[in-house]
């Protein structure tokens, strides 16, 4: 793709021959173009071909209405989840977290600590599933691939000068590499915010691509950082960017920037991954990640996902929980629903 | 796309917040008592055919003495009483409203068979809304713009439908108070039990004998009260065919009168709205409280280069709708109100078959007891069909199609009534173009079926006149 100033000036000139009101925008692209329509994944593939191609397919996509928007997500998050969908819920959010740990003061001791949790969450309870992945740092990857050697806990990394990605091409590259070469299974790489603001969507999409190309066979999770993207419409074209790029999960944010994941958010890239699927493209997974911390918070996300895309998103393939305390109060409510009294916080342990 | 992993176990609210009486009286000068020439009747939960209670119907002597008795207190203390003092009563109404919320929401739900979910989060805190809104004007009348000394009218006859027993009392009652009237309440006859509790928070908030009396019954009440010569103001909200009645019934006479009536309102959506929310606006249009709903959005209009996208995206929403049980707090969608009604609306949808249109429901079950209809879509309807014309009252929408914004405004307003209408674009000219053309006394835009105490609503045509709602809902109660 080129990202030119060429192409750039050409896409100026025709957004402000519409603020001018002459011709109308080309309508909703996500319904006329693919959806439907069977065109499938040669079409999707076209709208990436130049940079003016994608702006323009960007901005022809339907606009989210914020009101409207976050007045679905409040409305789901007053479902009431009782008894027995309770307990699948908690246990189904117990095996969708990504644990984590991303601190400038992580050691492998912490690292191999938080590894023995996320096998075996509750020792004192076998039927307890594990967790999805742990995530870390790069340079911890190996201890935390050793720490999980024969358990089907997958090691995730964060990459590419996570979490500001203010870094070349070439460094996120070579930080991505290290990650893979050490082991990661998944790569939960940054988008370049700055990028994507001043408009250059083609190089952002570039940066995907090329990083998707570097993972190798480890999966890509996509950051959009949407506590920095300001709009919803902004969201759903940082989404369609990632799935276009080849992002195997497009997740919310870096837990470093507030806000972090919310409902009305989550709800807009899910209706992404929806509408990408719909149109031919892969399901595409999605992470929330950054200040769910209560079982009713997970809750609310997994109903979310329940009357937006339904069953086929519903499993740790395609919806995952970054979270790092989540985890145990997952499991304290689960002791509760299960033996009918209240767990205290000293009875699982801390990493 | 019904889910089979994640199926929600029941979450029924607990009926034991609710007191239910074995009888209800009429609640006339403060107090509850028996009709004197008056009878009873029942009334049942729509969802389950039970009996909740034996409710007075109050006859023509009985609707007297409400009417002597507001008109007493309306003389001798409510209205002389200093606007500040008023106030202050309205407050503790919308407290108390507050307070018992619980118990006003499980109520309205068990006798009108809308689902806990609305009666709690829509109905309940938009009625107690209404009385913290009228109770701020209680002293600032000569500030509404409606002249330097409004004066209030007297005695109010106020009949409110099923469709929002609470909410629509509230509309009525509050800036009646508020003005210095008093009022006689008649509530519908298949749902007065929430009117019934909100006349024992009158009582328990210490209001003067008389300021509020409520008379339940059915027509017969209703035309006494209209009738009666001490009223001096009839507010209506209800059928177009009752409406019509009623303003015959008053020509010649010194009442004054306003009608909130019937809709058939169009939701226009274009091809550059934003489309996951229209569909949700759509759905909300409708579907809320079963339609329900005077100015629902039950003609979907919706532009030819999107409406096969629109109406597929509509149909995968609607198979996500939960239908049973309105006390259930995951129900979307309860019961339809009463056997007349759903009578009425199966006839309608048939007649809508007959002509031609497609009918189209999601997968659901209707429970064996009670009154159900599922949410229906119907689809290749032409604008001469009955279900294009005429109020269904229930869920059931009309797709019509356009091509053009004039072809739109055409079609919206190609219809007797006048109440509502919604526009789904991300144009904000266009929004503002729609809105004047539009012959509805409400234009949502982005959205639909919101309400607030401090907007006015009310429709023109058919659908009525007069405004309720804001500072142009005084003008209805007063002198100026």
């Amino acid at each position: 793709m080129s990202t030119d100033d060429e192409g750039v000036r050409r896409d100026v000139t025709t957004s402000s021959a519409r603020a001018d009101g002459a011709p109308d925008r080309p309508g909703n692209a996500a319904t006329t173009l693919p959806a439907g329509t069977g065109a499938g994944a040669g079409a999707i593939a076209d709208v990436a071909r130049s940079e003016t191609a994608l702006r323009r397919f960007l901005f022809g996509l339907p606009g989210v209405d914020q009101v409207g928007a976050e007045s679905r997500a409040a409305a789901l998050a007053t479902r009431s989840i009782k008894a027995g969908a309770k307990l699948w819920a908690i246990e189904t959010a117990i095996s969708m977290v990504d644990l984590t740990t991303l601190e400038g003061a992580d050691t492998p001791g912490k690292v191999t600590a938080l590894c023995a949790k996320a096998r075996r969450p509750d020792p004192a309870d076998p039927t307890v599933p594990g967790v999805a992945a742990v995530c870390v740092y790069p340079d911890l990857v190996a201890t935390a691939k050793r720490a999980l050697h024969g358990s089907p806990v997958a090691v995730a990394s964060v990459a590419t000068a996570f979490p500001s990605g203010r870094a070349g091409l070439a460094v996120k590259l070579a930080d991505v590499r290290d990650a893979v070469a050490a082991g990661a299974d998944e790569v939960d790489m940054v988008i370049d915010r700055g990028a994507f603001l001043s408009g250059r969507y083609g190089f952002v999409l570039d940066e995907v691509r090329a990083v998707k190309s570097a993972c190798g066979r480890a999966h890509l999770k996509v950051i959009l950082e949407t506590g920095e993207l300001a709009t919803y419409d902004n969201v759903r074209r940082a989404s369609w960017i990632a799935m276009l790029g080849g992002a195997d999960f497009v997740k919310t944010s870096t837990g470093k920037v507030s806000p972090a994941a919310t409902l009305p958010v989550a709800l807009v890239m899910l209706e992404a991954v929806r509408d990408f699927a719909a149109s031919g493209g892969p399901r595409v997974g999605v992470k929330v990640a950054g200040g769910i911390r209560t079982t009713k918070d997970a809750i609310r996300y997994l109903v979310l996902v329940n009357e937006t895309v339904g069953d086929d998103w519903l499993d740790p393939a395609r919806f995952r929980f970054g979270a790092s305390s989540l985890l145990n109060d997952l499991l304290m409510q689960r002791s509760t629903q299960r033996s009918g009294a209240y767990a205290g916080a000293d009875d699982f342990s801390l990493e | 796309m019904p889910s089979s992993l994640f199926t929600y176990a029941p979450a029924p609210e607990s009926r034991s917040v609710v007191t239910l009486r074995p009888r209800y009286g009429l609640f006339v000068d403060g107090e509850f008592v028996e009709p004197r020439d008056g009878s009873t009747f029942t009334t049942v939960s729509p969802s389950s055919e039970e009996v909740l209670a034996e409710v007075a119907a109050a006859g023509p002597g009985d609707v007297d003495r409400a009417v002597a008795a507001a008109a007493r207190a309306q003389r001798d203390t409510w209205g002389p009483m200093p606007g500040k003092e008023r106030a202050k009563y309205l407050f503790r109404i919308a407290r108390l409203m507050q307070e018992r919320s619980r118990e006003l929401a499980v109520l309205e739900s068990m006798d009108n068979g809308k689902p806990i979910r609305e009666a709690r989060d829509v109905d309940v805190p938009l009625a107690a809304a209404h009385f913290f809104y009228y109770a701020g004007w209680a002293d600032k009348l000569a500030y509404a713009g409606l002249g330097p000394s409004p004066r209030p009218i007297g005695v109010a006859g106020q009949i409110v439908p099923w469709n929002f027993p609470l909410l629509m009392a509230a509309w009525k009652l509050a800036p009646a108070l508020a003005a210095g009237n008093t009022c006689v309440l008649k509530p519908a006859e298949t749902t007065p039990l929430s009117a019934l509790l909100l006349a024992e928070i009158v009582q328990q908030a210490g209001l003067p004998p008389g300021v509020v009396n409520v008379v339940t019954g059915a027509g017969d009440t209703g035309a006494a009260l209209v009738a009666h010569p001490g009223v001096d103001k009839v507010a209506f909200t209800g059928s177009t065919e009752v409406g019509k009645a009623i303003q015959r019934t008053l020509a010649g006479s010194h009442k004054r009168l306003t009608l909130e009536l019937g809709g058939k309102a169009a939701n226009v959506v274009f091809d550059d709205a934003p489309l996951s929310q229209a569909v949700e606006g759509i759905v909300n249009g409708i579907f809320f409280n079963q339609g329900h709903v005077c100015c629902a959005g039950s003609r979907l209009l919706v532009q030819e280069s999107i409406a096969d996208a629109v109406v597929e995206a509509l149909k995968a929403r609607l198979e996500t709708l939960r239908l049973g049980d309105p006390l259930d707090k995951n129900t979307d969608i309860g019961a339809i109100n009463s056997p007349g009604q759903l009578a009425k609306i199966e006839e309608l949808a048939g007649s809508g078959e007959a002509d031609g249109a497609t009918r189209w429901s999601p997968r659901c079950a209707l429970p064996e007891r009670g009154y159900w209809f599922p949410p229906t879509i119907f689809t290749g309807v032409a604008p001469a069909f009955r279900i294009a014309r005429e109020e269904i009252f229930g869920p059931v929408l009309s797709v019509l199609t356009f091509r053009t914004p004039d072809e739109a405004v055409a079609k919206a307003n190609n219809t007797t009534y006048g109440l509502s209408a919604g526009v789904w674009t991300e144009k904000g000219s266009r929004i503002l173009w729609m809105a004047q053309h539009l012959r509805a006394g409400v234009v949502w835009a982005n959205t639909f079926n919101r309400f607030d105490p401090t907007s006015p609503f009310g429709g023109y045509r058919e659908s009525g006149f007069g405004r309720e709602g804001g500072r142009h809902g005084l003008e209805a109660y007063l002198d100026a």
